[in-house]
């Protein structure tokens, strides 16, 4: 039970450092000004081709598509995976679930295959590939092993030794409450939970910042009219009328 | 670094990715600017004092008053994808040329200095101090960038290392190393009002003797002036056009559209330049200085447009940012989009059967041709995205009739830079230069040994005159390289109309 109450520590600590700290980076790049017109051309004309144009961005990831299979199948395989896995860990967080998180379950388990093999194919990229050995750091080998942790004490759970995850339920349910419930007693089940709390509160400080900053980068969210709209922001807004 | 020490690489037999070399081009690094080109753009004279301070408090200003910066810093997962899309880095080898690793040399500074991971755990995310050593390695490959965005197009997160590598070459500038090729010639152009420090009698001169050039070739009054108040249109154009090969025969080729199509148009002597250098040096000061000499220009003159010559950064700085740092534009006639390339006034010119063009007049050229980068990846012409790509090559195909492009991955928004953009056309960086060009000289070998083309045609100064030196190290004629305008020049039908 001091366990449980510990991790419903933690989960509440990392929750507040991962929403407060995504919070607090959206804030900054919303922010600061982008003082000129700087969209990659050819560019959208609209806002519904930006809009077209992020969308590409984050679904099928066409300017990496364009630029790399091998990233781009892995890194795909991975996010996508990534995406069945979590939705399939709603169930962990609404009662009662909605019926298509019902349906979606067994994807959540080939997607949990998907990503933790993406992962690996990324990783490997780091040692045989002589350039991206050369730009990795520390912490981009260590970013891939938490990942490839987590899906890897899941997948365990999921596969090999099941553990009750009505209990965890309550757990999960309980924190949401504030209504404390006991974790069921599994060594890997604290791992995993560990480990997803090192993520949450790596997530604001790190590189997974790309997934807020996608979305603010100028060469990509801007539209192409320049002639046509007159662009002032920050500096070049500085003795202006407008 | 004279010729005979500068050789081409070899083409690369399946367009491989090269092996990494590191430190290959660690010794390359352009003149540092002397204190008197460096008080000319408002910047301290010599390194100063309590450098590191001023870098590190320099950088979180450029970052947090620039939303690309502050995005580009944290975005970056290092995942590759642009590592073999530099053409320095396909030319020389080096690591550092990699666009992430350019960045890097940035980024492991700010991450030092402004970022909770870099400053309690620097070795774990490669975070460094700014020390001598980073500051030379700043100062030697923030000058192998030529700014073309080619990897801003690649990057999943539209990360642009042009941005980065304008920010540290600001910094830089305020620390006191500048660069001497591009803060000389920014001198030259706040003081006299062009990049070669050409003064307006020797312009008036110069164009004197074009139109007596124009008159002996054709037999038409074809006329090339300056200062002429209430003139329609205001060309603004780089002044490598008054006196370069193949620019000036660009040059001709305005005025004979302009002739041709009966629009009355001046060259300023006050603003004699179209090229913005302060771009390359991440100067918004210096940049919106230099470009007010043509909005008091056109004022001046009465103009009603404003007409921009092939130049590949100026068109960028004319379509992306004169607007916001010159605009608004009310003044001008409302009818045309302002300000507008030299290419769109032939284009719409030809579309109305202003002007007329003979094909053959062109068949001893096969041509192809190269976009520039600062027109491709960011700006536009016409009404369409794409514009840029299309409306060049309609001109030329309405000109000649022989032309093919080179391959899809090298050209439009895929092309690769001439290898001397960004403020890097200077000649002790000639090997760092003809390395650069060696993913567009293996595509342009490429369409001469199928297609026998001999025109390589540009719409950019810089590309000019860096094909004209660069292609002789390929064993091309320097010649090969044309003005568009010189193509359509030579293709207009004169007389006739008027």
């Amino acid at each position: 039970m001091t366990l449980s109450v510990l991790y419903a520590i933690l989960f509440y600590v990392a929750a507040i450092v991962f929403i407060g700290g995504i919070a607090r980076k959206i804030y900054i790049y919303a922010k600061t000004p982008a003082p000129l017109k700087i969209p990659t051309t050819p560019a959208p004309l609209t806002k519904p081709g930006v809009a077209w144009r992020i969308i590409k961005e984050i679904t099928v990831f066409q300017s990496l598509f364009k630029s790399n299979k091998w990233i781009w199948i892995f890194g795909w395989l991975f996010h996508f995976g990534l995406l069945l896995v979590l939705l399939r860990h709603l169930r962990y967080f609404i009662e009662p679930t909605w019926f298509w998180i019902d349906l979606i379950q067994p994807f959540g388990k080939y997607g949990s295959i998907a990503m933790v093999v993406g992962l690996f194919g990324l990783w490997a990229r780091r040692f045989l590939v002589d350039r991206v050995r050369y730009i990795s750091s520390p912490s981009d080998h260590l970013m891939l092993l938490l990942l490839i942790l987590i899906g890897v004490t899941g997948m365990l759970m999921t596969f090999v030794i099941p553990i009750n995850i009505v209990a965890v339920k309550g757990f999960t349910m309980g924190l949401m409450t504030f209504d404390m419930q006991p974790l069921p007693s599994s060594t890997v089940l604290f791992i995993h939970l560990a480990l997803i709390i090192v993520l949450m509160v790596v997530f604001p400080i790190s590189k997974l910042l790309h997934a807020p900053g996608l979305f603010f980068a100028p060469t990509r969210n801007q539209r192409d009219n320049p002639r046509e709209q007159r662009h002032v922001q920050g500096w070049s807004a500085e003795g202006q009328q407008q | 670094m004279a010729k005979d020490t500068v050789t081409a690489p070899k083409y690369r037999e399946f367009r491989e990715i090269p092996v990494i070399v590191e430190g290959a081009m660690a010794d390359s690094k352009p003149y540092v600017a002397k204190p008197a080109h460096q008080e000319g753009v408002g910047f301290p004279g010599e390194l100063v004092d309590n450098w590191q301070e001023v870098a590190v408090k320099k950088l979180g200003e450029l970052v947090s008053n620039s939303r690309a910066l502050q995005v580009f810093l944290d975005t970056c997962v290092k995942c590759g994808a642009c590592t073999d899309k530099c053409h320095y880095y396909i030319g020389t080898q080096d690591p550092n040329n990699m666009p992430v690793a350019r960045q890097d040399l940035l980024r492991k500074v700010y991450r030092r200095h402004y970022t909770f991971a870099g400053k309690y755990f620097p070795k774990l995310v490669g975070a460094l101090d700014f020390d001598e050593e980073v500051r030379d390695l700043w100062y030697s490959y923030f000058h192998q960038c030529s700014q073309c965005r080619r990897c801003s197009v690649f990057c999943p997160y539209g990360i642009d290392t042009a941005e980065i590598s304008m920010a540290g070459r600001e910094v830089l500038d305020s620390i006191g190393v500048g660069q001497k090729y591009c803060n000389e010639i920014l001198g030259k152009v706040h003081k006299i009002g062009n990049n070669l420090g050409l003064p307006e009698p020797a312009l008036v001169d110069t164009l004197e003797g074009l139109e007596e050039d124009l008159e002996d070739d054709t037999g038409h009054k074809i006329r090339v002036p300056v200062d002429e108040k209430g003139a329609e249109v205001l060309l603004i154009t780089p002044s490598a056009d008054f006196f370069a090969e193949p620019h000036i025969d660009g040059l001709m080729g305005y005025a004979k559209v302009f002739h041709q199509a009966g629009i009355s148009w001046t060259l300023s002597s006050y603003a004699s330049e179209a090229a913005n250098f302060s771009m390359f040096i991440g100067s918004h000061d210096n940049l919106k200085r230099t470009a007010m000499r043509i909005r008091e220009a056109a004022l001046d003159l009465g103009v009603k447009r404003i007409v921009v010559g092939e130049c590949g950064h100026a068109w960028r700085v004319a379509y992306s940012f004169w607007n916001t740092l010159i605009g608004p534009f009310d003044f001008l006639d409302k009818t045309y989009p302002s300000p507008s390339h030299i290419c769109e006034v032939t284009y719409d010119l030809l579309q109305k059967g202003a002007i007329k063009l003979d094909k053959e007049a062109n068949d001893h050229r096969i041509i192809t041709f190269h976009d520039s980068c600062n027109v491709s990846r960011a700006s536009r012409m016409g009404n369409m995205p794409g514009g840029q790509f299309i409306i060049p090559r309609a001109l030329l195909k309405a000109a000649a009739n022989n032309f093919y492009d080179m391959a899809p991955e090298t050209i439009h928004e895929n092309t690769f830079c001439c290898g001397g953009g960004g403020g890097l056309l200077t000649d002790e960086l000639m090997d760092l230069r003809v390395k650069g060009a060696l993913p567009r000289m293996e595509a342009l070998a490429e369409v001469v040994e199928k297609y026998n083309v001999n025109t390589l045609v540009a719409i950019c100064a810089i590309c000019k005159t860096q094909f004209a030196k660069v292609l002789p190290y390929y064993e091309f004629p320097m010649d090969m390289i044309n003005s568009l305008h010189q193509v359509v020049g030579d293709a207009i039908v004169l007389g006739g109309n008027h």
